[in-house]
């Protein structure tokens, strides 16, 4: 062979590989050209609704404020946040930038202009544009404004007013007047307003609960806050560690069951364990099966005999992780070495013996390490299953996003999850280099 | 035997009992866990395990009753749920591949004597922790709000999850590369880019494209379960199946049908590929 041909042999070799990373690449882009088309990604942007996403982002840091006026009747006064009925102000009390008159109100917005709420008239004076007289009439809302043309923060038909501006936003209707100031932060997150320690700074708080006087004669002050916070009809705190407590059990015992299940059945579908060919194949074929049959679906055939809750969650990982964990043990189970079975079997160990000593040491690693990273993975998948058998944190989740309007509890749960499944993760690497060493950390 | 071979014998002894005493207390304790959270898990749950246990069959046997009675019917619907399943393989092959792709940089960007920025690796190491943490139901949820239905959300959600996920294990992968073609192309002035397609990528493709496609299995389940709670394909077929009860268990048992083959066909197919792949003869 000469030099020349051997050289001639080289360039064809890297030409073909070269041709093949080229063709390769060619068949990437094209699948990603086709998945354009077949998604429809084209019009997503017409779909796409960007008023969902302000809301969104802007609720998930922020709250507002209503300040209701009906326009029937003897035009009661309410103050609530988020305009929810456990959000409301007690009788005649306001937050202190709503300032009462007589019959009038005076409502400070967040760039301190002030909307004058007197009778059925709204006064507003906006800044940089002019004042607006807002009259409510049975006929119908009669809007007057500084300039010919309504501008384009304000919107009016002959039965609704809408006025939004950078301080907050004004709504007229015939059997309303509603007034919304925004504000950052999570509201009511510790305390709800008919708790006694609502809207104290930590400072007070601390103080009250160590040396204050009791507020409630029977419990002391740091229970009786422990009370607010727990049971905060908000934000739900009881149920929303309830609900992580459901999801990491759900992972827990799904986890650690099947690997339990899976260990003895692993040893009937490994080879050098089971000669009996029948028992090996089905052993076999049912990890399969169950492997097969997939998680979605076990959940939901169990989800009809047990009903929603946190054990149908847990039996749907166990059967599906027995499937793969019996797959993964017997795996490992043909891949250890006969040397160490030998030499307990020389010292004339019992069948038992022979596995307790010559074949668990040897697949303790392997198993522990799988079973503690399906751990951290199933706690993903518990919050999944959760939202469809309807326990956990999961369903909270669903549900605030389904409702469409509590952003900001959407916003804590992702936060609450995300802790969860990192905590998970280090546990279990915690747990891993604890139990078998890891010569990384 | 000596006085000091008896000591180390005893001393050995204990340490082996303490050992043991310990697995065996640690055995007791994770026992005893289980058994506490079985029944917490049991008293939370609407249904109670002994209750439900003799009904476990009974949706099944509902499910292929019905199935075969309209058993003419069954290759019909087999062949109209066939586009949705695609839609949930492809939904599942787009994330995959994508997240993917974006997941050889993230790894890249965060491997020690291979960054592009070397300070920056805490932050893409971190960047992937996090990724990795969202499940992608979060996402999913969020974007359907957003986006509206349809196969999109489902697949950003799965490509996010995936990135981390992916990252993690590449990152696992370049570590263990070897140096020399990285410093050989340095030397002749190759660009970063340069480097590591030519010096790292070729090194390490088998195990990427190995770890691709098991995450391509995960994906094909997280794609369907994903469909059940409102973002299209096989699942959300399934859903309407189930739910609008009376007289849909045929096209059920169609959709349970299709959906275990693909999964085991997808899963036999990936196992095969990796093992030429990777070469080991599991």
């Amino acid at each position: 062979m000469t030099t020349a041909t051997l050289k001639a042999g080289a360039v064809r070799q890297v030409n073909g590989k070269k041709t093949l990373s080229f063709a390769l690449l060619g068949a990437v882009l094209a699948y990603f050209v086709y998945i354009f088309f077949t998604f429809d990604i084209a019009s997503l942007g017409q779909r796409a609704s960007l008023e969902n996403a302000r809301t969104l982002v802007a609720d998930s840091y922020s709250y507002k404020t209503h300040i209701t006026k009906s326009n029937r009747g003897a035009g009661t006064l309410t103050a609530s946040i988020e305009g929810e009925k456990k959000g409301r102000y007690p009788e005649g009390s306001y937050p202190d930038w709503v300032e009462i008159d007589g019959t009038d109100a005076f409502v400070t917005l967040a760039d301190n202009s002030v909307v004058e709420l007197a009778g059925k008239v709204v006064y507003y004076d906006v800044p940089d544009y002019g004042a607006i007289k807002v009259t409510t009439r049975n006929s119908g809302i009669d809007l007057e404004l500084p300039t010919a043309e309504a501008p384009e923060f304000i919107s009016a038909s002959r039965n609704r007013v809408a006025i939004t501006v950078p301080g907050g936003r004004i709504n007229v209707t015939k059997a309303k007047t509603e007034i919304f100031r925004y504000f950052t932060g999570w509201e009511m997150f510790f305390f709800t307003l008919d708790s006694p320690f609502y809207g104290k700074s930590p400072a007070q708080l601390a103080y009250l609960a160590s040396s204050a006087p009791r507020i409630d004669p029977n419990t002391s002050n740091l229970a009786l806050m422990w009370d607010g916070f727990w049971n905060n009809a908000m934000w739900r705190h009881s149920d929303v560690a309830w609900a992580i407590v459901e999801t990491i059990l759900m992972a827990f015992l799904g986890t650690i069951g099947a690997a339990l299940i899976a260990l003895p059945l692993a040893f009937l579908s490994a080879q050098n364990f089971t000669r009996n060919m029948v028992a090996r194949f089905s052993m076999r074929r049912i990890f399969d099966f169950l492997r097969g049959v997939d998680g979605l679906i076990w959940t939901i055939i169990l989800s009809r005999a047990f009903g929603p809750g946190p054990l149908t969650g847990a039996l749907a990982i166990l059967l599906t992780d027995t499937g793969t964990f019996g797959k993964m043990f017997s795996e490992t189970l043909e891949n250890v070495d006969d040397k160490q079975i030998e030499g307990i079997r020389s010292t004339g160990a019992k069948p038992i013996q022979r596995y307790r000593f010559g074949v668990i040491p040897q697949i303790t690693p392997v198993f522990i390490s799988q079973v503690l990273y399906n751990l951290e993975s199933n706690t993903r998948s518990a919050t999944i299953i959760g939202a469809i058998v309807g326990g956990g944190i999961g369903l909270l989740l669903t549900q605030a996003i389904i409702t469409g309007k509590d952003w900001e509890e959407v916003s804590y749960y992702i936060v609450l999850i995300v802790l969860m499944v990192m905590m998970m993760d280090s546990l279990s690497g915690w747990l891993r280099s604890k139990l078998i060493g890891n010569k990384d950390s | 035997m000596s006085p000091s071979a008896l000591d180390t014998r005893a001393s050995y002894l204990a340490q082996t009992h303490r050992k043991r005493l310990y697995s065996g207390i640690m055995l007791v304790l994770l026992v005893a866990m289980l058994c506490g959270g079985f029944i917490t898990a049991d008293e939370r749950n609407a249904g109670g395990f002994w209750d439900g246990l003799p009904h476990v069959l009974d949706f099944p046997a509902e499910v292929l009753g019905e199935a075969a009675q309209k058993i003419t019917l069954l290759p019909a619907h087999l062949v109209a749920f066939f586009p949705s399943l695609v839609e949930t393989i492809n939904i599942a092959a787009a994330a995959t591949l994508a997240g993917a792709i974006a997941a050889v940089f993230l790894a890249l960007l965060s491997t020690r004597g291979l960054a592009r920025w070397p300070r920056m690796i805490p932050v893409f190491r971190r960047m992937s922790d996090i990724m990795r943490a969202i499940p992608e139901i979060v996402i999913a949820l969020v974007l359907i709000f957003i986006l509206g239905g349809g196969p999109v959300p489902a697949m950003i959600a799965i490509a996010f999850h995936t990135v981390g996920a992916l990252g993690k294990l590449f990152s696992e992968v370049t570590e263990n590369a070897d140096l020399k073609p990285v410093e050989g192309l340095g030397s002749v002035g190759a660009s970063w880019m340069q480097r590591m397609w030519l010096g790292v990528i070729p090194q390490v493709s088998p195990n990427f494209i190995s770890y691709a496609l098991l995450r391509f299995e995960i994906n094909i389940r997280a794609s369907a379960i994903l469909g059940f709670v409102g973002a299209g394909g096989i699942g959300y077929d399934l859903r309407n199946a189930i739910s609008w009860g009376q007289g849909k268990y045929d096209e059920a048992a169609a959709i349970f049908i299709l959906l275990f083959l693909a999964i085991v066909a997808v899963d036999q197919l990936s196992s095969l590929l990796r093992n030429k792949l990777v070469g080991d003869t599991k």
